[in-house]
C-alpha cells in the first residue's frame, strides 16, 4: 500500500493542512509520498521532506502548476496517482477544486471530507450538514480521499529525512488561465488552525462593529470568523464564513457573538472543545450547543469581556 | 449561446434529518423536498445571462426518481426553457451523475454548464469538477461572479484565502457559491407557464451510462451529542469559568 498526499502550499510555504492530511495517511499505511506541484516551490519540497513519516517527496516544478489550476494539476495527479493505492488531499478549497477532477480521470468515485479512517477502504464522513455521520466503503482500485483537517492531529513538521525526486511533466491543458487574486491580509492566526476563534453574526449590525471582535481577538491571539448572514450582508469578506458551506473550525475555544445557531453554522463549529455564546435571545438555538451561554446585549458584553481579560 | 443547468432534488434545508433506527440509511420518508439551494443559484445565474442577451436557451437537467420533475418544473418557472429528466430509481453517485451529464453535453452541445458547488444532502462537492474532467472542459468552481466575454468566461472564485479570478475557454463548467446572486421567487403566472414547457425523459441506460455505485454506505449514525452547558449570569462569571473550569484562557 502506498499513499500519495497532495501538498497544500503557496510556492513558498508548506501549509499546515498538509500535516493533518499526512496524519490521516498514517492511519492507512506507512509508505507515504508527498507531491509538491507548483512553480519555484523547491523550498516547499524541502520542508515536506522533513515532515515526520514521509518516505519520499515528488517535486513537479513547472509554470503550468503555479496557480494550482485544477485542469493542469488534476492531470498530473491522475498520471502519478495511477501507481498508488490511495490519493489524499486536504479538504481545502484547493483540494476540493482539484481532487474530484483527478478522480474522474482515473474513473474513481472520490470520498470527500473524511473525519475518520476505519480501514484502508472504509472511512467516516459527515453528510446533511453534519447531522449524520456515514461510514463509507470504496470498491475502487484507487481510493481518492479528501481529509477534513480538524479531525486529524497534525504530524510533526520535523523529524523526517525523505529524498526529493523531481519529475519533469508539464501538463498544461491550455483551457484556463489565472487572472488575479485578492487575498485577505491579516496578522491574526488562520481561521482553520487557530486555538481560539471569535465569530460574529447578523447581530453585529455592520462591518465597523466587527472592530470590537478584532480587539478582543488580539487580546486572545484569536482568529475572527462570521456567519453566512454577516458575510452576505457585506460586513466581512467571504473567507471568514464558518459553516457547512464555508470553513470548518474546531478550536479549543469558540465564541459566537450575535449568531443564532442555524444547523448550517453549527456544522462548521460544533466540534470545538469549548463553545461560548453571547446572544440577547435566551431561546437562540446556539445555546443548545454552548458550554457557557451569556444572555446579554453584545454591545455591552463584548467590550466588558475585553476589559476583564 | 446555450446553457445547461443541473438541478438536484434534495431534502429541504430547513429539515433536520436523522438516521433510521437501524442505522441503514437516512430517514427521508415524508420530509419536504426542494431544489438544492446552490442549484437554484445556478438557474438564477443562467436566467440573468439570458436577460442580458448573452444566453439564448436554458436547459435544466435533473437525475433521479420521477419526482425530480418537480424540481425541473421549479427551474422552468424560474426561467429555464426546457427540461430533461434522467430517470432512475437507483442510487446515483457523483461519478455516475457526471457521466450522465457528459452524455447530455455531447447531445446538446451547450457553451456552459452551470451547477451547484455542493448539494446539501451528500455534501460531496464533486460533480462539476468530475464533469470537467470527463469532457475536458475547464472549470470555474465556487463562483461569486461570472462574466462572459469574447468567447471566454471570467469566473471569480471564493477560495480559503479570499477571491481568485480565472479565465476559461468556452465551453466550460461553472459551479455556484452563495454570493453569486440572490435567486428570485417564481411568480404564479410563471409557475402556470412552466407546466406547458417541454420536459423530456431519458434513462442512464438510454444514455449508455453504467451507474453502478462505487462506494457503499455501511452505516449512518448521529454525530456525538454535546453535553448541555450552563448559562452564566454575567461577564465576570464567564471569565472566571473560562479561566478556572474550562482552562482555555
Ligand atoms: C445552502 C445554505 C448554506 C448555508 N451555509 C451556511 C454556512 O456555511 N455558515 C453559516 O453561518 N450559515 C449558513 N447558512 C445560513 C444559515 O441558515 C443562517 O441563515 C445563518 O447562519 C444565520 O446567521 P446569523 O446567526 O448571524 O443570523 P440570525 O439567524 O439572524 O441571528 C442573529 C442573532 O443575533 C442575535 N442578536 C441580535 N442583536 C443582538 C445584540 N445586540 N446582542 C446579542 N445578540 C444579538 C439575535 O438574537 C439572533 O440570534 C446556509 C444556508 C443555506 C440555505
Ligand atoms: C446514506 C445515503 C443513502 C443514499 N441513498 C440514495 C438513494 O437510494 N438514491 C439516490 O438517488 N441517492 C441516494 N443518496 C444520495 C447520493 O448518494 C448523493 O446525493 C450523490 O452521491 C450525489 O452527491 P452530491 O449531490 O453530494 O454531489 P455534489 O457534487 O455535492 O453535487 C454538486 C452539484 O451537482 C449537481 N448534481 C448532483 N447530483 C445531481 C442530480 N441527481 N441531478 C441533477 N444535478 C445533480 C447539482 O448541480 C449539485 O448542486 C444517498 C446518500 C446517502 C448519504
Amino acid at each position: 500500500m502506498s499513499i500519495l498526499v497532495i501538498a497544500e502550499h503557496d510556492n513558498a510555504e508548506l501549509k499546515g493542512a498538509t500535516l493533518n492530511t499526512i496524519a490521516a495517511a498514517k492511519a492507512i499505511g506507512d509508505d507515504i509520498h508527498v507531491l509538491v506541484a507548483g512553480a519555484g516551490c523547491g523550498a516547499v519540497a524541502e520542508a515536506a521532506a522533513k515532515v515526520d513519516g514521509v518516505a519520499k517527496v515528488i517535486l513537479a516544478d513547472n509554470v503550468a502548476y503555479e496557480h494550482q489550476l485544477a485542469e493542469n494539476v488534476a492531470k498530473l495527479v491522475a498520471d502519478l496517482g495511477k501507481n498508488f493505492s490511495h490519493i489524499l488531499a486536504p479538504a481545502t478549497t484547493t483540494g476540493k477544486n482539484m481532487l474530484p477532477r483527478a478522480a474522474a480521470l482515473l474513473d474513481v468515485q472520490p470520498i470527500s471530507d473524511i473525519v475518520a479512517v476505519e480501514s484502508a477502504d472504509t472511512f467516516k464522513r459527515p453528510i446533511y450538514a453534519g447531522n449524520v455521520i456515514a461510514t463509507v466503503q470504496s470498491s475502487d482500485a484507487i481510493k481518492v480521499v479528501s481529509v477534513r483537517s480538524t479531525a486529524f492531529d497534525a504530524v510533526a513538521a520535523e523529524g523526517g529525512s525523505a529524498a526529493v525526486e523531481s519529475v519533469d511533466i508539464a501538463d498544461d491543458a491550455a483551457v484556463s488561465s489565472f487572472v488575479g487574486e485578492e487575498l485577505a491580509e491579516s496578522d491574526r492566526p488562520e481561521l482553520t488552525a487557530a486555538k481560539v476563534v471569535i465569530s460574529g453574526g447578523r447581530g453585529m449590525q455592520n462591518g465597523d462593529n466587527f472592530e470590537m471582535l478584532y480587539k478582543l481577538a488580539d487580546k486572545l491571539g484569536a482568529a475572527v470568523g462570521a456567519s453566512r448572514a454577516a458575510v452576505d450582508a457585506g460586513f466581512v469578506p467571504n473567507d471568514m464564513q464558518v459553516g457547512q458551506t464555508g470553513k470548518i473550525v474546531a478550536p479549543d475555544l469558540y465564541i459566537a457573538v450575535g449568531i443564532s445557531g442555524a444547523i448550517q453554522h453549527l456544522a462548521g463549529m460544533k466540534d470545538s472543545k469549548v463553545i461560548v455564546a453571547i446572544n440577547k435571545d435566551e431561546e437562540a438555538p446556539i445555546f443548545s450547543v454552548a458550554d457557557y451561554g451569556l444572555v446579554a446585549d453584545l454591545f455591552d458584553a463584548v467590550p466588558e469581556l475585553e476589559t476583564k481579560l | 449561446m446555450k446553457v445547461l443547468v443541473a438541478v438536484k432534488r434534495v431534502v429541504d434545508y430547513n429539515v433536520k434529518v436523522r438516521p433510521k433506527a437501524d442505522g441503514s440509511d437516512v430517514d427521508t420518508a415524508n420530509v419536504k423536498m426542494s431544489i438544492n439551494p446552490f442549484c437554484e443559484i445556478a438557474v438564477e445565474e443562467a436566467v440573468r445571462l439570458k436577460e442580458k442577451g448573452v444566453v439564448s436557451e436554458i436547459v435544466a437537467v435533473s437525475m433521479g426518481p420521477k419526482q425530480c420533475q418537480e424540481q425541473i418544473r421549479t427551474a422552468l418557472a424560474l426561467g429555464a426553457d426546457r427540461g430533461i429528466l434522467v430517470e432512475t430509481a437507483e442510487e446515483l453517485q457523483p461519478l455516475a451523475v457526471a457521466k450522465c451529464l457528459k452524455a447530455i453535453v455531447e447531445k446538446e452541445e451547450p457553451q456552459m454548464v452551470i451547477m451547484g458547488k455542493q448539494s446539501i444532502d451528500g455534501d460531496n462537492n464533486q460533480t462539476g469538477q468530475m464533469l470537467g474532467a470527463l469532457t475536458g472542459m475547464a472549470q470555474g468552481t465556487f463562483a461569486s461572479e461570472v462574466v462572459v466575454e469574447d468567447g471566454a468566461v471570467k469566473v471569480t472564485r471564493e477560495i480559503d484565502g479570499g477571491l481568485q479570478t480565472v479565465e476559461l475557454k468556452l465551453p466550460a463548467v461553472v459551479t455556484t457559491d452563495l454570493r453569486l446572486n440572490e435567486p428570485r421567487y417564481a411568480s404564479l403566472p410563471n409557475i402556470m407557464k412552466a407546466k406547458k414547457k417541454p420536459l423530456d425523459t431519458t434513462t442512464p441506460a438510454d444514455l449508455g451510462v453504467d451507474i453502478t455505485p462505487r462506494t457503499k454506505t455501511l452505516k449512518v449514525e448521529p454525530p456525538a451529542e454535546r453535553q448541555a452547558g450552563v448559562k452564566v449570569a454575567d461577564v465576570a462569571e464567564l471569565v472566571e469559568k473560562l479561566k478556572n473550569e474550562a482552562k482555555v484562557i
